[in-house]
Order: C-alpha cells, then structure tokens, then sequence
C-alpha cells in the first residue's frame, strides 16, 4: 500500500505522501521537526497542536488540515487516522487502512513518559514503518526522572559555584520537556527566542514553569545562577558568550556514550532522548503485532536483521532523508536559526 | 572503588588542569595510603598485565545479554572501545559493593593464574555489583585499557601539593620501578631512600618549533643537532649493573645486548641520555631496520647481525653518582664527550655531533639535509640550559622538516574510537596506477572537528559498500597525505611503506582523477626511500 519513491514514504492509492523531503501536493506530516516536515507542499494534514508550529516554521500561508488522535478521514477508498507517537507535543503514527491491510508509518516516537506529549500508543497493524536511530542494544537509557532530578542538583551546583546553567536542546520538544520538570525554586529561569516562540504555541497544552526570553532588554550581567535553555545553534558563538560565567549541558540520547560527550565539548552530557532506546524499539514493533517491518533511518541494517533474525519478522532497511536525534547534523542547525 | 570512579568522573568531565588538580588532591587527602597509591600508579599509566582475555570478556557478556555476536561486534564498532561496549550491554549492576581499589587491584593480579572458571565467576559478579561509572572503570581496567586523561607532570604536581615536596624529587622518585602492592606515597618519597639503583631521570622533552627560528633571538646562544628517528632511551650504570631504559619507561636491558659492555666501560654511577639506533659500519641505517629489532622477544644472530643497535649520546645527568642536571648544556656536552672519548673505539656510543651554524639560515640549510641523515630535522638547545623534567617550553625545540606528500583519494572508511566513536573517521587513501585506484596507507589525523563532522556526513551518503565495519565510498574526496619517510615493503599492495601518514589538508579544489600517481610514489621512493625491504 505504501512505497519509499524519491520523495518521501508515497500512498498510490489516496495520492497522498507521508512526511516527504521534495515538494509534493498533499502530504500527512507526522511531526514538525525540519527532516519531516519540509517547506513546499501543496497541502499538510497534521495534528492541531502540530500545524501552528508548521505555519511559524513553513509560513503562515500553507494550506494545513487538522486531524485529532484516532479521528478518521477516507481519501479514494483509504481510511487514515493519527495516533499518539509520544515523540514530541502533536507528533503521530499514521494508520492508513484499505481493504482490511493496515499500514502504520510511526515518524519519530519513544514509549517512555515525557510529562508533555500524549504517550505512544501501539496501534495494531500488518506492516510497521519504524525509525532505529538508537536500534543498537548500546543504547538502553536511564529514567528520564532521574536524570531531571541531575539537571536540577547540577544547575543548583553551578548556582552555587556562580556560573550560569546552559542546557542544549532542540528547540522544539526537547526545550519543553526540560522546562516541564525544572525545580524552578532554584533560581531563575531564561529561554533563547526560539525556545521561547515554541513555548509560546504550546502554551496551552504544556505546563511549564515561568521563564523570561532573553531579547535586547535584558541586561546579561543581570543574569545570574540561571538555567538557560538554549538551541544547538546558539551555543557556538557570541550569544552564548555573553551569559558568562557558565557551564554547557547538552541533552540528547546520544550523550550515552563517552566519545561523543567528549566530542561535543560540553561540561556535562545528559541523557535524554525523544527516541525510542533499544529496548522500548522491541517492544514497539511486538505490540504492533506486524509481520511486515521496514526500518528506517539510524542503525537500519544491524536493526532489520535483529528483527529478522529474532523475532522472525519480515524485515527489511528503507532509504529516507530523516536524519533522527542529531547533534552534528548542519541542516537541524541551521532550521533552528531560521526561527 | 567508589572514590576511585567518582575521581575518574571529576576528572573526566573538567577540562581544567587546576580542576584535575584539586579533584586528585583531595582524593589523595581522603582515602587510605594503600588505594592512594595505586590511584597514583594507574593515573600514571602504570597499568598490570590484562587480566583476562577480551574474547572471554565477550563470551560471559553474550551469556548475560543473550544477544548474538554479530551484535556485539557491531555494538563494539559504534561505541568503539570494549569496556565502554561491555558496561552498556550488560544490564544495569546494583552498585552495592565496597570492593577498595587496592583490594580489586590485588585480585586483578592473581586472576591469570585461576582456572577459567573461577575467573569467569568473579568478573560476571563484579559486572552485576558494580554500578555506573565504577563498572566503566572496572572494565577499563580489567582490559588494561585504563586512561585518566592527565598527563604525568600534572599528577606530579598534585601530590607535590598533597606532600609538600618539590615536584622535580616527586617526578625522579616515582620513574622506574615501583609495585604498588608493596610501596605507599610516604615510603617512595622518604628523603634519601635512594636504594632503588635502577631509577631513571624523568626525560627533558622538547617543543616543536613552530615559529621562524629567529624568533628565539641570538644564534650563539643556541646549540643545533640532528633529530635522530630512533628510540629515546637513558643509560644508567650504577653498582656494576646496567639499565636500559625507553622514554615509555620500559626497561630495555635484555634486549639490547650490545650494550651489556658498558658495565665495565663506564664509571659507577652514570647516566646518560640518548638516541638508540641500528647503525652498521659508522652508518646510521632507516627506522624499519630497527623495527625489525626492537619488537623482537627472542633474538636470534641474524637479527643482531643486520641490526646493530648503538646510541647517539647527547646529555649527561648523572657523573660519578652526582645529580648534575643543573649544570648548563655545554658543561654536561663538554663532560659526556669527555667519558665517550675515553672509551674504546668499538663502543656502541657516540657523541650525538653538533650542527655547527653561524646564523639561522645556515641551520636551515642544515635542516633541509636531515632526511639525507635519516633524521627527522634539527634539535635546537639553549646552551645555558639546566636537563629539566618533562616537556617544557622556552630550552629545547624541535624543528622538523616538512613532510612529503602526495594527493590522494579515499576508498575506504571505518568507524574511529574514542572522542570519534560512531563517526567515520579512519580512512585508507589510494593513488591510481593506470585507471585502478592503489591503497597505499590509512590516516586517522590531521582534519578539524568540523570537518571531521562534514566527511563523516558525506561518508554516510556516499557509500559504496559495506563490508562489516568497512565502508567503500565513491572515489571522490582528495586529501593532501603528509608522511615522514618512505620504503619498499612486500606487505602493501602498492609495494610502498610510509612512516607517520596524516591528512594536510582536504583537497576540496581538486578532483579524484587529477590525485597522484603510483609512479609519483615511487619517483618519492628513489628520491627519499630508504633502502632494504621492511
């Protein structure tokens, strides 16, 4: 029902594409992040917390439609409808049904509970389409609670030394879900303009703590045993010079392993991921139920074998242009800019 | 153990070296002398033998995690070091053990000689005791491949502020040989415990020269020697008996039996520092000669033979038992020629010669001729200067003469290790011969962060196959590869061996079919090469 042509993941039958990186008429985005909802389409349907972020990031002139979680729509014959990928606020799987098969094309997700996004839910299915961008047994994470409770002793640490607290996170998801669980009794707490224009669209969906933007009227020698939290993009250069004294942490799944904390220069690497780890992966695609899986982007290969290998699964890699959780990735970077 | 992990932690995530500092002195300050030491002798790079073996390591993993071993080899490769691979895969351990670090240093020492059995008990039930960072550093030890990221000046420095002693007695007395089972800090650092009659000198370490020379102002007050290509090593004879040493502190003594002479030629109580090379007939012969030497177990009379092992002698520390590092250069030179020239011809020792130059261009001359010497450049050494511990800056600079190079194309890639883990960072360059591509050496080094980060992006796009952990991709990207000496070899497909390739520069204003040639290769070889096969 679903092919991997050269512009994204294409249904024939409803002509329609999902999360695709050229320019097409209709495309289902699954989330807002920039290798998945690309500018130039002719039309978006997404979740309705996701389209006032696509209409910031796209322009306010797209043409989007709404779908809420587990609303149905039929185009020629193919019943779609979204489902809670636990990923990011308004991110989703897309079921896609036509004649008793049932396609699920799951974006970005992860089961674990985030405190902002609606939890993933597995949707029964005869064929899953899942990321693997942490499908190595390497990465199995720790609780997220715990390791908000490290970002907050390490920002209540570093008050305590007189350095301000920077955490690195994408702008949009990550920025939220760290304020969501700061201890805001420690000290106060700034966000980065583009940090601060998401929080603003998601305002009535997320809790979050209050926090200050740092525009042209705050005087930067006023801030002072603060948390800032910032995107990959501001954290090289003189933005992020001016909020001296301070100490980097960087949030990301990737932080698992001590060659890339290393590598990216930070004084602290938290773990923290809007991706499944490994073994939330397995339990993903088990409780599907689906014979059928393709794997996309991250460690595909080693991925669809294990899945082939130990579960019996049909498994089998796809090409795409999403890049998953990156810390080096230029294009994430320079989206994040734009903003 | 605890304390010891948490240390490796403090370290590990401050790249300040005064932060390096306070976190080692306040562990000295907090923990027995018996941990304490061993703390010291670990920091230092003083690692006992591995253990066990890595393929058993990998075997009990595979029976906690139940993963396949194509898995586990494929974990390795994107981690890219076996401890690190090991702690990730193995569930999570309960953190509920006090094991000290000198009680598990002590077991680690005696596990070769238990059965198999009883190793593997004991090493999957630390795995599921210890937790975080303490089974990270377990495992690095237990795989010998444990590295604090402190150099040892600066461990130095910290127990020369736990102890109050001067750093210069701190670093003499902790070189050469020492077991942590037996000594403690207090006892290696008594005042003139000086029994230890093998003890080297920490070596005085040179800084390359990267400025014009002219920058270090007078040309009189500068002494030049050729750079030797050879191993660093000290000379010491005390009590009628011989010590070789390396730079690495290995103790080379059995290994070079032309020396052994020296115990009845030269006076009790001296120490010298020098370049040990192969040198046949007054001629100093290419580095793979003395490969084929120095990593030899059993030497065998062809070896000796072919690779006559002497030292080109350039400074004295000790005379007559006397500490004389203090004494300007030209003092020590004139005394260390003073002792060699005494000696019968036949000795395996020669006064490193003085490049003699009247102004800076005379020793850039000088310089340009190294290679022709196979040397690596020019020594250049304040004569007024006292033998210092360690790499200092300001006395002794080392000029080296550029490189060779030669543009060629990258064809294969795998992943690197450490701070490159997950990146494709490892790469084998080709020249062409006819329209076929040569490998002809792999380069690791020499790119920024930045554009590490960018060949790696094209890497994962332009790829051709894969073969395990190898990468082919397109033959596109052109890097200028730099080397230090080139030879003939019968191991390389391209029949070339080069010494030291890295990456100069990315050649992104040229394109794979204008990189060089075997044949240009080959015309380096004539020029430059060394002979005799490797």
């Amino acid at each position: 029902m679903l092919i991997f042509d050269d512009n994204g993941i294409y249904c024939k039958q409803a002509n329609i594409y999902i999360d695709p990186w050229k320019p097409v008429a209709r495309a289902i985005v699954t989330h807002a992040h920039a290798d998945h909802a690309r500018p130039g389409m002719g039309s978006y349907l997404a979740h309705p917390l996701c389209a006032p972020i696509l209409r910031l990031r796209l322009g306010q002139d797209i043409s989007c439609q709404t779908l809420e979680y587990g609303e149905e729509i039929h185009i020629n014959g193919v019943k779609i409808s979204l489902h809670p990928a636990g990923h990011i606020p308004g991110s989703a799987q897309v079921r896609l049904e036509y004649k008793g098969e049932v396609w699920v094309v799951s974006g970005d997700y992860k089961l674990a509970e985030d405190g902002i996004s609606t939890r993933f839910e597995p949707v029964t299915c005869h064929t899953f389409i899942t990321e693997s961008t942490f499908g190595i047994p390497i990465y199995r994470f720790p609780q997220p609670l715990q390791i908000h409770k490290a970002i907050n002793e390490w920002w209540a640490a570093n008050r305590a030394d007189g350095y301000n607290s920077i955490i690195c996170a994408y702008a949009l998801g990550k920025a939220q879900r760290v304020l969501a669980h700061l201890d805001a009794s420690v000290g106060p707490i700034y966000t980065h303009g583009a940090v601060d224009n998401i929080n603003a669209l998601l305002s009535t969906s997320v809790k979050l703590p209050p926090t200050r933007r740092i525009d042209k009227e705050v005087n930067r020698k006023e801030i002072k045993g603060a948390l800032i939290v910032a995107p990959p993009s501001a954290t090289d250069g003189p933005w992020i010079r001016s909020m001296s004294p301070y100490r980097l942490g960087i949030c990301s799944g990737w932080m698992q392993l001590r060659g890339t904390r290393r590598r990216c220069g930070a004084d602290m690497g938290f773990v923290l991921s809007d991706h499944a780890d490994w073994n939330q992966l397995n339990t993903a695609v088990q409780a599907t139920g689906a014979q059928k899986v393709y794997v996309t982007h991250g460690y595909k290969a080693a991925y669809s074998r294990w899945l082939t290998e130990t579960y019996g699964l049909q498994a089998t890699e796809a090409d795409t242009l999403y890049t998953g959780e990156s810390i080096d990735n230029q294009q994430i970077t320079a989206t994040d800019e734009t903003i | 153990m605890k304390q010891f992990s948490l240390l490796f932690e403090q370290i590990d995530q401050t790249t300040s070296v005064n932060g390096k500092i306070a976190a080692i002195v306040q562990y000295l300050a907090v923990v027995p002398a018996t941990d304490a030491i061993w703390a010291v002798a670990l920091l230092m790079n003083r690692l006992p033998k591995r253990p066990v073996k890595t393929a058993e390591l990998w075997q009990w993993c595979a029976q906690l995690t139940l993963l396949p071993d194509w898995l586990q080899t494929e974990s390795y490769h994107i981690a890219g070091d076996t401890a690190e691979t090991l702690h990730l895969l193995i569930p999570e351990g309960s953190g509920d053990t006090n094991t000290s670090l000198c009680q598990l240093m002590q077991v680690l020492q005696q596990l070769p000689t238990v059965t198999d059995d009883e190793r593997r008990t004991y090493i999957t039930a630390m795995w599921q005791q210890l937790g975080g960072t303490e089974r990270f550093v377990f495992n690095k030890l237990i795989t010998s491949g444990f590295r604090a990221g402190v150099s040892t000046q600066l461990v130095i420095k910290a127990i020369a502020r736990h102890t109050g002693i001067g750093e210069n007695a701190i670093a003499h007395k902790l070189s050469g040989k020492w077991n942590p089972d037996e000594a403690t800090l207090a006892t290696l650092l008594q005042n003139g415990d000086d029994t230890d009659i093998s003890r080297p000198y920490p070596f005085c370490l040179a800084y390359p020269l990267e400025e014009t020379p002219e920058t270090l102002g007078t040309p009189n007050d500068w002494l030049a020697e050729y750079k030797y290509d050879g191993i660093r090593g000290q000379i010491i004879v005390r009590n009628k008996t011989l010590f070789v040493w390396s730079r690495g502190e290995e103790l080379l003594t059995e290994r070079i039996p032309e020396f052994h002479i020296l115990t009845s030629l030269l006076p009790d109580g001296t120490v010298i520092d020098g370049e040990i090379l192969p040198v046949k007939d007054g001629t100093i012969q290419p580095f793979h000669v003395m490969q084929t030497r120095i990593g030899r177990k059993n030497l065998t009379k062809k070896s000796l033979q072919e690779a006559p092992l002497a030292m080109y002698c350039y400074d004295i520390m000790e005379i007559n038992g006397k500490d004389i590092r203090h004494l300007p250069l030209t003092e020590r030179r004139q005394l260390l020629t003073n002792i060699i020239e005494g000696l019968p011809s036949s000795t395996p020792l020669y006064v490193s010669p003085v490049v003699t130059f009247e102004n800076w261009q005379q020793a850039a001359n000088a310089r340009q001729l190294a290679r022709g010497q196979q040397c690596e450049g020019l020594m250049l050494k304040r004569k007024n200067s006292e033998y210092r511990t360690g790499r200092r800056r300001g006395d002794w600079w080392k000029w080296k003469i550029d490189p060779l190079s030669i543009d060629a194309v990258l064809i294969y890639t795998q992943r690197g290790h450490g701070r490159r883990a997950d990146m494709y960072t490892d790469y084998t360059f080709a020249v062409w011969s006819g329209d076929e591509l040569v490998p002809f050496c792999k380069a690791y080094s020499g790119l920024t962060d930045k554009e590490m980060a960018e060949a790696d992006a094209w890497i994962k796009k332009n790829t051709k196959e894969k073969f395990g952990p190898v990468r082919s991709v397109l033959p596109q990207l052109v890097f200028e590869i730099g080397f230090e000496g080139i030879s003939p070899s019968h191991r390389h497909k391209s029949g070339i061996a080069v010494r030291f390739p890295r990456m100069l520069r990315w050649r992104k204003d040229k394109q794979a079919p204008y990189a060089n040639s075997i044949e240009d290769l080959q015309g380096l070889l004539k020029t430059y090469g060394s002979y005799g096969e490797e």
